[in-house]
């Protein structure tokens, strides 16, 4: 990890930048107390998989003050307002310098190790929509100014959707603003799902922060928490059995095929095809059965542990397995028959909401948005954890980019999910299911990242410890951030029925967004 | 003539957990005696009611894709009369919270609460709408929705069962099935 003066940051990142780093992972702001309020970032090159971290700390807790880097990655737009709404930390330069998931009316910070929680009583008035937001510039002389900026005009036709809209797949809320039918301009507003989860976690033992990873997204319960065991097992230095790593390979490869037809039907629904969700959720049970019988949940499992799982895979799981993927295979011939050759489908979904490849990058758009546009963004091949590099599979990329390739991707991966287990499925060696470890699991000085391929993209984990039994800090990269960012992006100029065809392609989960 | 005990096609009334506090209203209903016309009316009305429950489309997190669950083909909550889910507060029945409320949520939840036309019930699916579950801790999680709404039926679990979450549902609706439309005052139970 490299530090450098907030000074010279910006040119620092410039510089790396421009070496090829054009994959910003994750941008996690931090509170170091005396050590001061700073930002880590995550950066990536999409050519060689190589990776740095650089950090980065202010002193002055008062009017704490860094310089944005959306110019040079998009995807820090919403990450920094992110650490602005966390920590108060100022971007000087940023665009929008708005609260991402609190009301603007909240008082502090609530990531501050400071922060005093009794000034925040639940407030039941209806928050006021804003349509100017501010940013700040620094003069030559380097005061600091705030500057007006208008979002939506006085006279411009403004249309709400949601938080209660059953298209947006849970409490998102976007403000689209409208020529006709066209899109001009769409303004997210995040955090009706704002749960805290990652300042709960700094006062819960490492044990216990692992139940609420899978709540975050549910639809990749188990990749949340086997990127967490990983990211603590890192850091122990503990080897999991490769019966272990067989087991939790299988298990998030059901739960992608999950998610994805899971992603089928809701698509399918959004677009008025009732059929199709109905087909759906039908063979979802049947994993779903498969997950009941070993792990005891349907949709929270708590299942991986640090160190292995909770219980051995029940007696008939291979076989269960294997036949659910025998029902599977043709079934998805006949998904693709009631729906992907479909007229309308193709009407709603063709050239709808093109994403290009640099802008993918740029917002850090991974799982099957950034594959649909071109970019290989599979964790699984760039990075192998547990068996992805010892088995044989496709990688699915299309360059179109459009909501229909976005689609297709998700299918094509529900084939190659289905080839990654029929490889596992008989091999599963002996070995125990769990290691032991300490009653209390105290973690080294340091900080450690690692991730997985979740449903919808890279999922992160950034752990610093300071040697307790409870995390510093725990950020988790999620995975419908980066997916919400780009909407603005996809939707200017299509029109407002795409922007229902394009948020159910580009697939996101909202408690995922908000965490 | 007498109000009836509520019961439902398909269960045993002994069968049912929670029996005595529908008693108490039966009991209290009947204190006073009822018309025999009205109360026919009160019959058929209630009948008509509690079978045709329409729930509003709203779901924050996990419980939601449970509540999906239930109404996609294994579970199937039509079959018992919840037929269709409606994205308009104003068409709806009845609000099933299924999900964490958090504080930004909250007033928006009163908002659409407030929107539903009368009578109007509430369902808390989950731990978090009941006491704010596994987020009781945080900063930004309101402690169960009775603080905002009045509940009529808690389903606990993380997420519940789809089991549960007709159980629930069917609950609602033997508690549907107790109410005066025509001369008299319908109760809501106070809180001791």
């Amino acid at each position: 990890m490299i530090t450098i003066e907030p000074e010279k940051i910006h040119k620092a990142l410039a510089d790396l930048r421009s070496e090829g780093y054009d994959f910003l992972r994750s941008l996690t702001g931090m509170d170091w107390g005396e050590e001061g309020l700073g930002v880590v970032y995550h950066l990536g090159k999409t050519t060689t998989g190589e990776n740095t971290v650089v950090k980065t700390a202010t002193l002055n807790r008062e009017h704490p003050e860094l310089p944005s880097v959306c110019d040079l990655w998009k995807a820090a737009e919403f990450n920094e307002r992110e650490v602005y709404d966390y920590f108060g930390i100022r971007f000087i330069g940023h665009p929008d310098m708005r609260r991402l998931y609190l009301r603007e009316d909240w008082v502090g910070h609530p990531f501050r190790k400071d922060y005093d929680e009794s000034l925040n009583p639940l407030r039941m008035t209806n928050e006021e929509p804003d349509d100017v937001t501010h940013h700040y510039e620094e003069l030559p002389d380097g005061s600091v100014i705030k500057k007006r900026e208008v979002i939506f005009d006085q006279d411009e036709y403004i249309i709400n959707i949601g938080p209660q809209h059953p298209a947006t797949h849970g409490v998102l809320r976007f403000r689209v603003s409208l020529e006709g039918e066209i899109i001009k301009k769409l303004d997210v507003h995040c955090g009706y799902i704002h749960r805290g989860i990652e300042k709960m976690c700094e006062s819960l033992t490492y044990p216990q922060t692992l139940a609420l990873t899978d709540r975050l997204d549910y639809l990749a319960a188990h990749h949340n928490r086997h990127a967490l065991c990983m990211c603590i097992e890192k850091a122990l230095g503990l080897e999991v059995s490769e019966r272990v790593q067989y087991i939790r390979t299988i298990m998030d490869e059901l739960q992608r095929i999950d998610s994805h037809l899971l992603f089928f039907s809701c698509l399918c629904m959004d677009l008025g095809a009732l059929t199709a969700f109905f087909y759906g959720f039908r063979d979802r049970e049947k994993i779903l059965d498969i997950f009941e019988a070993t792990t005891g949940g349907r949709l929270i499992q708590n299942y991986n542990t640090i160190g292995g799982v909770q219980a051995d895979i029940a007696p008939d799981f291979v076989k269960k397995v294997k036949e659910f993927i025998a029902w599977l295979r043709p079934t998805l011939k006949e998904y693709h028959e009631v729906f992907t050759g479909n007229i309308i489908a193709h009407g709603r979904l063709d050239g709808v909401g093109v994403l290009s490849r640099e802008d993918a990058i740029s917002f850090g758009a991974t799982g099957g948005t950034g594959r649909a546009s071109g970019w290989a963004c599979d964790v699984r091949k760039r990075h192998p954890y547990a068996m992805y590099s010892k088995v044989d599979f496709k990688e699915i990329i299309r360059t179109e980019g459009d909501c229909f390739a976005r689609y297709m991707v998700r299918m094509d991966e529900i084939v190659e999910s289905m080839n990654i287990i029929e490889q596992l499925i008989d091999n599963i060696p002996e070995g125990s299911f769990q290691e032991k470890t300490k009653a209390i699991i105290k973690l080294p000085e340091g900080s450690w990242y690692s991730a997985v391929e979740g449903s919808r993209g890279e999922f992160g984990v950034y752990l610093e410890s300071r040697g307790d039994k409870y995390p510093y800090r725990l950020k988790f990269r999620s995975t419908g951030l980066p997916l919400v960012s780009i909407m603005d992006t996809v939707c200017r100029g299509a029109k407002i029925a795409d922007l229902i065809a394009i948020g159910g392609t580009v697939d996101y989960v909202v408690p995922d967004i908000d965490r | 003539m007498e109000i009836k005990k509520p019961t439902i096609k398909g269960i045993p009334y002994e069968e049912w957990k929670n029996n005595d506090y529908l008693e108490d209203m039966v009991r209290q209903l009947n204190e006073n005696g009822t018309n025999v016309v009205v109360g026919c009316l009160d019959d058929l009305i209630n009948w008509g009611r509690s079978n045709s429950l329409w729930p509003l489309t709203f779901a924050t997190s996990c419980c939601g894709i449970e509540f999906m669950a239930v109404g996609a083909a294994r579970y199937d909550f039509a079959r018992f009369g919840f037929e269709v889910t409606r994205a308009s507060p104003r068409q709806a029945d009845m609000i099933m919270v299924a999900g964490t409320i958090t504080h930004k949520m909250a007033p928006v939840l009163k908002r659409l609460y407030d929107q539903m036309a009368d009578p109007k019930y509430v369902v808390a699916v989950g731990g978090c709408a009941i006491c704010g579950g596994p987020f009781k801790k945080s900063y930004h999680v309101l402690q169960g929705v009775d603080k905002i709404l009045p509940v009529d039926v808690y389903i606990p679990g993380c997420p519940p069962r789809p089991e549960a979450l007709l159980y629930g549902m069917m609950q609602l609706q033997r508690k549907v099935k107790l109410e005066k439309f025509f001369g008299g005052v319908n109760r809501k139970q106070d809180k001791e």
